[in-house]
């Protein structure tokens, strides 16, 4: 096992009464790929803002550790932050139509990332840039380092933006849902190109999505979110294989392509809670199947092995 | 980009052509400058003699014709009340309204974007609930009446500026200006803050919504994710994306106050075009208005081919057409 890169200890971050963080942990080791699964609204993204420090007002971290470096990065001050973000900790987005600044040109948008934390003169960080641009596939960088982000196809932009990620080699990349926004033959593509990309630098990542198809491709250990909460985490195939949390079956089994042809559609019943509006014990339970009254009270966290769950009736190991 | 500007040039030029026929029938519904250019006790021969060296016995189409075929020349006829060239007239004029509508636009921009910055950063705190508020009596109120408050306070109960007139001037380029001599100076600033006031006011809020617009998108996120001061984030990233309407309003005010200072230039006797065309109306002096509404009409055709230049350097994705893809 490498190093680890990145620890979260019980992170919370709420927006007033929504506590759409709520008790976060996970640790990321050097050069590994986690997959970060949960349903629009289960905290993922505000999990990955909050991390690097840009979560939108009104939300605020009210708890918990975010230890990078050996230090916990929810104390340090803005220019702190400021200093780390871009250099040892870098995030992606999901639409890469709107990542760039439409009227800044792509060297601006690439020199000025260069010397936010280097001392460098505009030759060598435009330098910096073209070489970073090459690395990701964009053909003749040079001519491409004038064009305005309009003039790029939506693969393109995001090949951009992955490299303004990658200019200063980080410690880890955030990628909220990065692929979502462009069409499945580019998606494969920049998959195939980030999963080079970070291994050569030996950057860790951590890959935001709902994508289970995805995750089975890319990451080494996934973390399944609900309700602001992480419900399963494991190594990746363990997990997809037999899941120990009914939400995490259920949301294996609404992957279309696991559906036999002629049946109806899979789907989980019910709808996910409001984060302003939590139960007490777990949050799945009034969708779940197999809850009772136990479900009512605060789960913990359980072990078995590698894998780490917050079910107190789970799914039995072997499933067909 | 050659082939836009030509083709926004002969727009121009059927705008202008327009106006002539326009302005011309207009003029002579106003009223018979006869009636006033001639004393009443002047007799019969006199005033037809009169009528006919004015070329105002002709059916109105040969009048316009004459008139066009002269326009098209740079005559634009002789004033009846200064007996000089129309457009001579006006262009003596010209200066002083100008430094007056530059030094104007000059303020509220410089009050009104920063403060609409501010406010827009700091949508909830209390500077930003005045300053919005502010901003809303800034441009209900009337202009002639906060010029008249300006004038009470400033000149009259203070006594700190001068209220009326121009002032001493200075020359530069053969022209004369005032905001060459401290005198002038003092003279300008009034009416200047109280043309201002209303384009200071539309500026702030117009950068205020373009902040709260841009400020929320990825871009600027994604800006901050790089690790950038958040100084290089609002200079750069947010101001070069609000520019836009701030230009458009910037231009159109800008012809607005040059075009419509007649009120300001009336408060504070400012010898300006605006001023010589409100006495011209009562003297119904036809050839200072033509010449003075065909010079307004070029003059805001020119500004908007200049915002429209400008929007190309301010947004790549704006390309003026006939330019392609």
């Amino acid at each position: 096992m490498n190093a680890t890169v990145l620890e979260v200890r019980d992170l919370r971050t709420h927006f007033g009464q929504a506590k759409a963080v709520d008790g976060v942990s996970f640790s990321v080791a050097r050069g590994d790929v986690l997959g970060l699964v949960g349903e629009s609204g289960s905290g993922k993204s505000v999990t990955g803002f909050s991390i690097i420090g840009l979560v939108d007002p009104p939300g605020t971290i009210v708890g918990g550790q975010i230890v990078f470096d050996g230090r916990d990065i929810t104390r340090s001050s803005r220019e702190e932050m400021r200093a780390l973000r871009g250099r040892r900790m870098a995030m992606i987005f999901q639409d890469p139509m709107m990542t760039l600044n439409p009227v800044l040109r792509i060297d601006t948008q690439m020199i000025e990332a260069v010397q936010a934390h280097e001392n460098v003169s505009r030759m060598d960080a435009r330098a910096r840039a073209r070489d970073a641009l090459g690395m990701v596939g964009i053909p003749s960088p040079d001519e491409r380092l004038q064009a305005y982000p309009h003039q790029f196809s939506g693969g393109m932009r995001q090949r951009v933006v992955i490299a303004i990620a990658l200019l200063h080699r980080p410690d880890f990349i955030i990628a909220d849902e990065p692929t979502t926004a462009l069409d499945v033959t580019i998606q494969a593509q920049i998959l195939a190109e980030m999963q080079k990309l970070v291994a050569q630098n030996n950057t860790s990542l951590i890959w935001i999505t709902h994508d289970l198809a995805v995750v089975s491709r890319l990451a080494d250990r996934i973390a399944v979110m609900y309700a602001g909460r992480i419900v399963e985490s494991g190594p990746v195939s363990d997990v997809l294989a037999r899941p120990l949390h009914p939400y995490t079956a259920g949301l294996i089994d609404s992957v279309p392509s696991r559906n036999r042809r002629g049946e109806r559609l899979r789907q989980i019943p019910g709808m996910a809670p409001s984060v302003a509006r939590l139960p007490a014990g777990c949050a799945f339970a009034p969708r779940c199947a197999r809850a009772d009254a136990v479900c009512a009270q605060a789960v913990p966290l359980l072990t078995a092995g590698p894998r780490e769950h917050r079910c107190v009736h789970p799914l039995p190991e072997l499933r067909a | 980009m050659t082939a836009a500007v030509v083709r926004r040039l002969l727009q121009a030029v059927m705008v202008m052509f327009a106006m002539t026929v326009i302005v011309f029938i207009a003029i002579n519904v106003i009223g018979d400058p006869v009636d006033i250019l001639i004393s009443p006790d002047a007799d019969q021969i006199e005033r037809a003699r009169v009528v006919q060296a004015l070329g105002l016995d002709l059916p109105l189409w040969q009048q316009y014709l004459r008139f066009l075929w002269a326009a098209l020349h740079g005559d634009l006829g002789e004033s009846y009340v200064y007996n000089e060239p129309a457009i001579r007239v006006i262009l003596q004029r010209l200066p002083a309204t100008l430094e007056l509508a530059i030094s104007a636009i000059l303020i509220a921009i410089v009050v009104g974007v920063p403060l609409g910055l501010y406010a827009g950063l700091r949508p909830d705190g209390i500077l930003s609930r005045v300053i919005m508020t502010v901003s809303i009596l800034g441009f209900s109120l009337p202009t002639f009446w906060v010029g008249l408050v300006l004038i009470m306070f400033f000149g009259v109960q203070l006594g700190w500026l001068p209220s009326g007139g121009r002032g001493q001037t200075a020359e530069l380029f053969g022209v004369q200006w005032a905001f060459l001599t401290k005198d002038g100076l003092a003279h300008l600033i009034l009416p200047a803050v109280n043309l201002a006031l209303f384009d200071a006011c539309l500026i702030l809020r117009l950068t205020r919504a373009g902040v709260a617009e841009v400020l929320p998108l990825d871009f600027i996120k994604f800006a901050r994710a790089k690790g950038l001061r958040e100084t290089r984030v609002i200079g750069v990233h947010v101001s070069k994306n609000i520019m836009i309407p701030v230009v458009t309003i910037i231009g159109l005010e800008f012809g607005s106050i040059v075009a419509f200072s007649v009120v300001t230039e009336s408060v504070f006797s400012w010898p300006g075009m605006g001023k010589l065309i409100i006495d011209s109306i009562n003297v119904l002096d036809r050839p200072i208005i033509t010449a003075y509404l065909m010079a307004i009409v070029a003059f805001f055709v020119m500004i908007n081919l200049v915002v429209d230049l400008t929007y190309t350097a301010l947004d790549p994705r704006v390309r003026l057409q006939g330019e392609g893809p």
